[in-house]
């Protein structure tokens, strides 16, 4: 084997710490390139690697973030790949392990283009640069005369044309380049960004041969199902095995400690069933009987703490946005509208329950597992395994949905725990239960809106209670109120034109795991937010599009830094942009048309994740409370975008991920415990139910934004006010269910 | 003993007849294209041909397999593409791809028997299959187009 290899890095800022790019082009023959699948090298000053070639020119791209359904593995390779020039079918995609040298890998908050477009047309415009120097060498001419085109160098004077192939070895020789000798391609010049590229586990995804966690197999390899505590941090107290004894495939058992509050993502313990098959651990594990020490958690029954949220809600709480003098706004009000919005705990049960995989030596510990932060896996392994980072490797496998739930690796270190207890390769798989009653559920909570009009029926004021159990609690058991990072999504950041606004927080306490979910706290924020304006247009009696193109007022751009909103310098809160696509979508909705009996449309309007979305839904009502949603339109200015197609599948996604949670979604807790277990009472919508989606992507040139969260939050409301629209009753409540109750007429 | 055929090649089992045939197809055979989502036949991700019809293997017991034939995802396109993975590829269905495969195999069965289903025939027949991406409307669409009816 050939091998050449230059490596050379540049640091590149990034908030909040360096980070570094490194390009490295390696000559090699048909094996494996290096670094992929060896042990971290021990070298301090291995840079990161993008991009490397095989002998035949074939480049490997790595894709350093995890891929779980919204085309990441193919969006950032492929933006590189573009600014290479080179020619897609003569790439291949290399997932990356879990190392801190590739920057940041944690896939989570609609982050990955964002932050990673720039440094991938830098690190793709690099080698471009070099390869155009290795042909002008090669041929002795001035490199300005030698453009890169579809992986060949041409010289573009005399015609002669040089494969990528016939220019690596030189390439590899040359120094790299300054960041400011880089030239970019124009957006005219683009041949797969902005386009449609079909992602590349397509195939593999059709055949079956797409490999998610649950799908390694390694020689010797063990099962392992765990038995916990319905209740958080409750204790094993006795167990009896005897049954699981007598099964067929069972090997051992094993009990992991309970862990202590906070929960972070620390495994929770109880019992595990290790055997020779999945359904054996399963079985099992379902078949050991087990007395808990419940403890504190006990007490947690959410048909109460609705009640105390409720109550919350209706008392002053906490101010963190007060502007103008709601006090005296409502005071003088000709009219104050008033209305309460709940909504449960929810789960996010991706179609892949979390599964892990470890196999810990004396001296190694390797994982694979489908995880949105591979990096988070390593201190972990450190502290249960005691070895040293070098001597821990993070496998990144495909993702069968996350949705949040895998940025936690709780279920990971399960796997470490028990492979180095056994000493054998150890899978823990969880089963759906394990899934829904062990999620870091998305928060309940309860909002209270007040809203002051004018005699002419002006909107004088906005004050909006939230109370909902925080993410925060996760990492800090003292932490019982919603924090400023979570009301800014939705509730904080009202971007409405009003005088008077106050936003107030009230006291919750956490029972459960709390954890993020597709767009967060705006979810049930924006329910709030949207269907309450929608309240505000009943109540002046005005066109609910008119009422909220008001409400948004004149294009300006929202500086919310005193109240904690912190924006990145790049990214202003334009308001503009949000009546942009609110006017779009209502247009394309047709808005105003005429609708067949028991129709109606609602709308709204969310900013998120630095996108700007809006919702049209048409709802069918049957004369017995049975809806349907026909149509869906949904338009998102998101920025500079990568690949229109993903970008459209991510709104079709949202769609569904929205109106789930609006109509079945919900989990609730007895005694501490989960009541749902399964998809018969944690229900998700079904084929029947989906709507004519109509994705409206707006052309921007504004830097990348968020696409795989934002289209979700303005959904629920949009429904709620297409109910409201068609019936004249109005739902404050999730989820709405199958058959519409009774509701409150306005 | 159980003697069975899995696309196309003969099996024998000697395991315990209670064991769900998916997992025998994943963790024996580690055919791992067919996928646990429920264990309890709720979601479809399990979907497998029995005698060309889809069952959730999921609830179908290793002891009521004895002289069956089954095909997995691995043996549907096993003389070229289905028409259904061409349709899959040209609407650009997956997204997680996590579902892909039941949603296919569900459909193959549907096609098998009805070449042209109406949009409540799809409905009904993709009804069991769950997809948390939410990639229904393309399902629709390249079941309908695989179908040979205009869309
Ligand atoms: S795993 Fe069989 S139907 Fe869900
Ligand atoms: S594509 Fe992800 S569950 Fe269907």
């Amino acid at each position: 084997m050939k091998s050449i290899r230059q490596i050379s890095r540049r640091d590149f800022l990034k908030t909040g710490g360096v980070f570094v790019v490194g390009v490295s082009l390696y000559g090699c023959g048909k094996e494996k390139i290096p670094g992929i699948t060896q042990p971290r090298s021990t070298d301090p000053w291995a840079p990161d690697v993008y991009v490397s070639f095989e002998a035949d020119g074939t480049a490997h791209i790595i894709s350093h973030r995890s891929e779980m359904g919204q085309g990441i593995r193919t969006g950032l390779p492929a933006v590189l790949a573009d600014e290479m020039e080179a020619d897609w079918g003569r790439v291949k995609v290399v997932q990356a392990a879990g190392d801190a040298k590739y920057g940041n890998q944690n896939t989570d908050g609609s982050w990955s283009v964002r932050g990673f477009m720039q440094r991938m047309r830098e690190a793709g415009a690099t080698v471009r640069l070099m390869l155009e120097q290795a042909a002008a060498n090669q041929w002795g001419v001035d490199p300005v005369e030698c453009t890169a085109e579809f992986h060949t160098v041409v010289h573009q004077p005399s015609g002669r044309v040089l494969d990528f192939a016939d220019l690596v070895a030189g390439a590899a020789e040359l120094p790299v380049p300054g960041l400011e000798q880089l030239k970019f391609k124009t957006p005219d010049q683009f041949r797969y960004i902005g386009k449609g590229l079909p992602i590349v586990d397509l195939h593999d995804m059709t055949h079956g041969k797409a490999q998610y966690g649950a799908d390694i197999r390694l020689p010797g390899m063990k099962y392992a199902a765990i038995a916990r505590c319905p209740v958080l941090f409750g204790k094993v107290k006795s167990y009896d095995a005897e049954k699981t004894n007598a099964l067929g495939g069972v090997e051992q058992i094993i009990e992991i400690p309970a862990a202590e509050a906070p929960p972070m993502f620390k495994a929770v313990g109880g019992v595990a069933v290790i055997a020779s098959n999945s359904w054996a651990a399963l079985h099992g594990r379902d078949l050991l009987s087990i007395e808990w020490e419940e403890g504190a958690n006990s007490d947690y029954d959410s048909a109460a703490f609705r009640q105390a949220l409720l109550d919350t809600v209706q008392q002053p709480g906490t101010p963190i946005r007060d502007q103008g003098d709601i006090a005296a706004a409502i005071e003088s009000a000709q009219e104050l509208v008033e209305a309460e919005y709940y909504a449960p705990h929810l789960a996010h049960a991706p179609m892949e329950p979390p599964v892990a995989v470890a196999n810990v030596s004396a001296d190694f510990c390797e994982i694979w597992a489908p995880v949105q932060d591979p990096q988070s896996l390593i201190p972990m392994a450190e502290a249960v395994t005691g070895l040293k980072p070098e001597q821990i490797r993070i496998n990144v496998t495909l993702l069968g949905g996350a949705f949040g739930r895998k940025s936690k690796c709780d279920f990971v270190e399960e796997a470490v725990v028990l492979s180095k207890q056994t000493g054998a390769p150890v899978m823990v798989v969880w089963s759906r239960e394990d899934d829904i009653r062990h999620d870091y559920y998305h928060s309940v909570s309860a909002q209270k809106l007040s809203a002051s009009l004018d005699a002419q029926g002006a909107v004088t004021g906005w004050r909006h209670r939230v109370a909902y159990p925080s993410i925060m609690s996760t990492f800090d058991a003292s932490i019982s109120q919603p924090v400023s990072f979570e009301a800014g999504l939705g509730a904080l950041n009202l971007p409405y034109d009003v005088a008077n606004i106050r936003i107030e927080t009230g006291a919750a306490p956490s029972k459960v795991r709390i954890g993020w979910l597709r767009s967060v706290c705006n979810i049930f924020q924006s329910f709030a937010v949207n269907s309450f304006s929608d309240e505000i247009a009943f109540a002046r009696g005005k066109d609910s599009l008119e009422n909220l193109l008001e409400l948004i007022g004149p294009d300006r751009t929202l500086d919310l830094s005193e109240f904690g909103v912190e924006l990145t310098e790049n990214y202003p809160f334009e308001t503009g942009r949000l009546r942009q696509v609110t006017e779009l979508v209502a247009e394309k909705a047709g808005w105003g048309r005429e609708l067949p009996k028991g129709h109606g449309l609602g709308i709204a309007a969310q900013y998120s994740f630095l996108s700007y979305v809006a919702a049209v839904v048409e709802v069918a009502i049957e004369d017995d409370g049975r809806w349907t949603v026909p149509r869906v339109d949904i338009a998102i200015d998101c920025g500079q975008y990568v690949n229109s197609d993903r970008v459209k599948a991510q709104q079709e996604g949202s769609v569904i991920f929205g109106l789930s949670l609006a109509r079945d979604s919900e989990i609730t807790a007895a005694g501490g415990r989960i009541q749902q277990g399964n998809f018969n009472d944690y229900r998700v919508l079904r084929i029947e139910m989906t709507p004519q989606t109509h994705v409206h992507l707006v052309e921007s040139s504004a830097p990348p934004a968020g696409v795989g969260e934002p289209g979700v939050p303005p959904i629920a409301p949009a429904l709620a006010n297409a109910i409201f629209a068609a019936s004249g009753r109005r739902y404050r409540e999730l989820p709405l269910g199958g058959i519409l109750a009774p509701g409150d007429d306005a | 003993m159980i003697k069975l055929t899995i696309n196309g090649e003969a099996r024998e089992y000697t395991g315990d007849g209670n064991m769900p045939l998916l997992w025998y197809l994943r963790d024996l055979l580690t055919l791992t294209g067919t996928k646990y989502g429920c264990g309890k036949g709720l979601c479809g991700a399990c979907t497998v041909h029995l005698e060309g019809q889809a069952v959730r293997s999921c609830s179908v017991t290793m002891d009521r397999l004895d002289g069956a034939s089954i095909t997995t995802i691995e043996g549907l396109g096993a003389g070229g593409d289905h028409p259904l993975q061409i349709a899959w590829a040209r609407h650009k269905v997956p997204q997680c791809g996590y579902c892909q495969s039941g949603q296919i195999m569900q459909a193959a069965s549907m096609l098998a028997t009805n070449p042209n289903p109406d949009d409540r025939q799809i409905d009904d027949a993709m009804s069991g299959v769950i997809c948390r991406c939410g990639t229904y409307q393309r399902i629709r669409a390249a079941i309908k187009d695989a179908s040979g009816a205009t869309s």
